[in-house]
């Protein structure tokens, strides 16, 4: 296949513009650089829309706080895994970052007296764990919408380009592993065109579209991620995802906790309340990680609803509708719309759904991505940052607090600008001769899904990728099941090599994008289930049933063998392991200790 | 040789399936339901009225898909019901 390929140069180029995209592109283009940001849709249209709860931050509006309080909520919410240095950076940094959003012109709603208003969330306590503190910046239950607003307009005005409606596909990496940016395509001519840069920063979100069962919207395809695995960066952590306990089965919408609360029932194929055995005093009110457990024991051991025995019930029968009516009204809507039930009349079918991705492309706390070297494991890789949910700092370790999203995308997206910034300035120099043949296995991987003949359905094979990740690496795990699983998860990987597209037109081809993207999720399901089957221990969000509650090992955590980052290699399929930075920048490590609320 | 306008046609359909990708999880989903009852290119109004739609942000657009605010415009409307009608089971 003969392909042109326009090379367009730019000072720095952003995959991704989410939040953290937007606030690395501010601080570039601020600082005078050129800078390009791709993104396969409109900037407000990104992900970080859906984050409603707030942004957190030490401001103390309400009540005293301090971002040392904060950094111990956030080094527990991770179960310890979360490396301290970048902890202590992001929790000093956040008050920082949302009054200079508060200047972007982002409308955060305001206390009488015309401060920003913060609200408590679940995790964030005042004075080292003693009780709940306001620590959360919201916009209505607008806030990464209203952001991503801010944002953009700060972008137009300082003169960011932005490429709406291409995707990126590669990063183009020389003999010395430099980054000198990336390969792309524009949806509406398929044409592909370099960018060729001295800086790129992938700020492309999350990849939850792995899982049968996720909250996340159709464009989290880990598309960043796929292209630091494809160019030789390995995924730290990616056996952490945060999973809720009760998403419509096949959808994935999230049904509040509100539900349960407000007396919803879980029922199993046998109409049994089955909470009763799980927590009998709780019952269907115990905690997430606790329901989300029962659920997945019920469909393990047959009890499961459904055709395929894989969900079960969420029963608000027994409830008076008015009570549904006004206390519930999102939820009779949600039944109808994405279980097809009368939530009434009917139950509705649940799973534990996935929301967010811990791990990522491993970065230091300025944006830089890291990867093992000769004299440490964590040489920065010239050329390339990352940032926001795809990247892991790490700050969310093993498990992330709620609000503390919003703040990673915003402290880490403009660290990695701020940091490109200071590179180009400390040592100002032509951009570097792309290497010969840098678009070959880019182009061949575009060829090979243009000729393939008998090959395997993208639909098809996307979603025994999610069935497989669900069954075999969902909320709570199980030794053989994992072991099936990275036999199942490679057979895939195998159709994923082999999809066929029946349309190859070049104009707004959907089918090549979903093929394209389909290339990056298979990257991080292999990689979290590599990463899942080999951790033997339970930490977090990543709960074996193999590795239980013990006095030897709270929570069924060893700290002995496995306080470390996995670190998955696409070459080889293989795992290293590098330690957790337990030193903050300043301050007094945070002592291990049992993670308990 | 290719019917230009047929071309034209489904070029502005293709666009208007990528532009039902969203921020919101909810409206993919809503709109994927859709798609695909809905193989063939739009007919010009059709495609005309999905447009407007798909301008509008996604949390104004979900509080038309969730019959929570009407469109005010009888056109929008009944594309708006036409989008709501449950699929029976996912």
């Amino acid at each position: 296949m003969s392909v042109n390929v326009t090379v367009r140069k730019f000072d720095a180029v952003i995959v991704g513009a989410g939040g953290a995209g937007l606030r690395a592109a501010i601080q570039l283009s601020e600082a005078g650089l050129k800078t390009a940001v791709l993104t396969k849709v409109f900037p407000t249209r990104s992900h970080t829309v859906a984050a409603q709860g707030g942004v957190a931050a030490s401001l103390g509006n309400s009540e005293e706080d301090h971002w040392h309080w904060h950094m111990y909520d956030t080094v527990k919410g991770s179960d310890w895994l979360g490396d301290q240095d970048a902890i202590e950076f992001m929790c000093r940094k956040a008050n920082e970052c949302v009054i200079e959003l508060e200047h972007y012109g982002m409308p955060f709603d305001r206390t009488d007296n015309g401060r920003i208003y913060q609200r408590p969330f679940g995790g964030h306590m005042s004075n080292f764990g003693e009780k709940p503190v306001r620590r959360s910046c919201a916009a209505a239950d607008r806030t990464g919408h209203a952001m991503l607003h801010a944002m953009y307009q700060r972008n137009i005005k300082v003169n960011t380009q932005f490429f709406i409606e291409w995707m990126a596909l590669d990063l183009i990496r020389d003999a010395e592993g430099e980054v000198l940016g990336v390969i792309a395509m524009e949806m509406e001519t398929g044409e592909i065109h370099a960018f060729h840069s001295k800086a790129t920063i992938l700020a492309t979100g999350g990849s939850g579209r792995i899982y049968y069962s996720s909250t996340n919207a159709f464009i989290n395809t880990g598309d960043g991620v796929g292209m630091a695995a494809r160019a030789g960066i390995p995924l730290e952590d990616m056996e952490f995802w945060q999973f809720h306990p009760t998403g419509v089965a096949g959808a994935g919408v999230l049904i509040t906790e509100g539900v349960r609360g407000e007396g919803g029932i879980l029922r199993n194929a046998q109409g049994e309340r089955f909470m009763e055995r799980y927590a009998p005093n709780a019952k269907d009110l115990a905690s997430r990680d606790v329901v989300s457990r029962a659920m997945v024991t019920e469909i393990n051991e047959g009890r499961g609803c459904g055709p395929n025995k894989d969900y079960v019930l969420l029963d608000i029968t027994h409830l008076p509708p008015e009570t549904i009516m006004k206390r519930l009204p999102g939820i009779h809507e949600i039944a109808v719309q994405f279980a097809g039930v009368d939530a009434l009349k009917d139950p509705i079918p649940v799973v534990p759904t996935c929301h967010y991705q811990m791990g990522g492309i491993p970065t230091n706390f300025k944006g830089q991505v890291v990867v093992p070297g000769r004299r440490t494991m964590n040489e920065e890789v010239p050329g390339l940052y990352a940032a926001g949910e795809c990247a892991c700092a790490s700050v969310h370790g093993a498990n992330r607090l709620g609000t503390n999203s919003l703040l990673d995308l915003l402290v880490f997206g403009k660290s990695a600008g701020e940091t490109a910034v200071d590179e180009l300035k400390k040592s100002p120099k032509p951009h570097k001769e792309l290497p010969a043949g840098a678009f070959d296995k880019t182009l061949a991987r575009l060829d090979r899904l243009n000729t393939q003949k008998n090959g395997t359905s993208v639909h098809e094979t996307r979603l025994t990728m999610q069935r497989t990740m669900q069954k075999h690496a969902g909320v709570f795990r199980f030794n053989d099941l994992m072991k099936e699983g990275v036999q199942k998860i490679l057979e895939v990987q195998k159709d994923v090599q082999q999809t066929e597209i029946k349309d190859k037109s070049k104009v707004f081809n959907t089918a090549r994008i979903e093929a394209l993207e389909l290339d990056n999720l298979i990257e991080v399901a292999v990689a979290t289930m590599v990463s899942a089957e080999a951790r033997k221990e339970s930490r977090g969000a990543h709960v074996r049933d193999d590795a239980p509650d013990t006095p030897e090992h709270p929570n069924g955590r060893d700290d002995t063998n496995w306080l470390k980052h996995s670190l998955w290699f696409k070459e080889g399929n293989r795992l290293e392991y590098k330690s957790v930075t337990l030193r903050p920048l300043t301050v007094d490590t945070i002592a291990l200790k049992t993670r308990a609320y | 040789m290719e019917d230009p306008i047929a071309e034209l046609r489904r070029v502005r359909t293709e666009r208007l399936r990528w532009h039902s990708r969203r921020a919101l999880l909810e409206l993919d989903l809503v709109l994927q339901r859709f798609w695909q009852k809905q193989p063939e290119a739009l007919a010009g109004e059709q495609a005309e009225v999905l447009e407007r739609l798909l301008v509008m942000e996604d949390h104004d657009l979900w509080e038309l898909l969730s019959g929570r605010q009407d469109a005010g415009d009888p056109v929008m409307q009944d594309m708006v019901v036409l989008l709501r009608q449950p699929a029976g089971s996912f």
